[in-house]
């Protein structure tokens, strides 16, 4: 039974409201309690999550069906103490409007490799170090990371790329020059080349 | 199931745990208490069971964290003005005081702590009797006579 104090109370909770709550991020962060800081950014190529640890950078995603799926897993996989604090990913988001401006071509932030293991972090780091405008194969960064006949593991590991754009596996092409294949779609990958290499013809 | 990431916890429970603190420590202090009840529970949250009522378990750490102002309150050797004075002045009062049922909640504010955490909880967070009772550390029982004895008090004391 609801007694009309009771009503009272439930629609009274008005007077409690507060137009801002205090923000958190700043103490967590300063007490060291935040083991991955996210924000959103748009960019040419759609909405992006970006995520970082105190290590450094450590996921970057398309995130063309929302961010959740993406913060979910990295709490499960990383720790649960996950919060947006948009400031941690203020320079890698104007690293990024700088690079699809045209006027970067390399990437300083630090990176995190945690979400990426054994040959396939070897593929990665092989492919961090293309450099901006070139393309290499899938056997070519295979060899690099000391498997020559494993370019199809590479493309596995390539298309499983936690740090895409800043870790460059779209400058990894086929060796016939086809593109392969690209984890936010072919599209995106021919607008990167494009980005790096504005005359080149694309296949 | 496993622990969802923090920021979830905060953007589904931060509006209900800072009403919760309005409610009990006042709006000076809620602010603080705010802050310390989320820093505690990032500290306690690797640690946390994965099948833990996390609704429950943050409001234990509100409840807590506003008991230890309500102290440090009472120690201080002047009485803030806010739990003394009546609910038409004050720092609290502003705005509320303009409609029709205002201040009810301040007068909540001057209830014994047991019962003004028992009914902010119910009332502000929706909290079940068993939620009342884990977050204070008492029966379900106990929890249950808090609201009562809080609803009672209020009944007496409260013109609209």
């Amino acid at each position: 039974m609801t007694t009309a104090i009771e009503r009272t109370l439930r629609r009274a909770t008005g007077e409690l409201d507060s137009t801002t709550r205090p923000d958190i991020s700043d103490a967590a962060s300063a007490a060291g309690l935040i083991d991955v800081a996210y924000a959103t950014h748009e960019s040419p190529l759609g909405e992006l999550l970006l995520a970082a640890t105190p290590r450094g950078l450590v996921r970057l995603a398309y995130i063309d069906s929302g961010p959740e799926a993406t913060i979910e897993e990295l709490a499960r996989v990383l720790s649960p103490r996950v919060l947006r604090v948009p400031d941690k990913l203020d320079r890698v988001r104007r690293e990024l409007e700088q690079y699809f401006a045209g006027s970067r071509d390399q990437f300083d932030v630090q990176l995190d490799w945690t979400l990426t293991r054994g040959f396939g972090r070897r593929v990665l780091q092989a492919t961090a170090r293309i450099p901006y405008g070139s393309v290499s194969t899938y056997a070519q960064v295979a060899a690099a990371a000391g498997s020559p006949r494993g370019s199809r593991a590479a493309g596995n590991a390539l298309g499983a790329n936690p740090l895409p754009i800043i870790v460059p596996c779209h400058r990894v092409l086929r060796s016939g020059g086809a593109l392969g294949g690209y984890t936010g779609g072919l599209d995106r990958k021919r607008t990167l080349l494009a980005v790096e290499s504005p005359q080149r013809p694309l296949v | 199931m496993e622990l969802p990431p923090f920021q979830a916890l905060l953007d589904e429970h931060g509006a209900h745990v800072h009403r919760f603190l309005i409610a009990t420590v006042g709006r000076l202090e809620a602010d603080d208490c705010y802050q310390e009840t989320w820093l505690a529970a990032l500290r306690g949250y690797r640690r946390l069971k994965e099948d833990s009522n996390l609704r429950g378990w943050l409001f234990t750490i509100a409840h807590r964290k506003a008991i230890d102002h309500l102290r440090a309150r009472a120690r201080r050797p002047v009485p803030m003005a806010e739990t003394s004075e009546p609910p038409s002045s004050g720092a609290y009062a502003s705005g509320a005081a303009l409609d029709g049922q205002a201040e009810i909640w301040s007068r909540v504010r001057a209830l014994p702590p047991k019962q003004r955490t028992a009914l902010a909880m119910r009332y502000v967070a929706d909290a079940s009797y068993a939620e009342i009772s884990t977050a204070m550390g008492t029966s379900e029982e106990a929890a249950r006579r808090n609201v009562h004895e809080g609803l009672n008090r209020l009944r007496k004391e409260w013109q609209p």
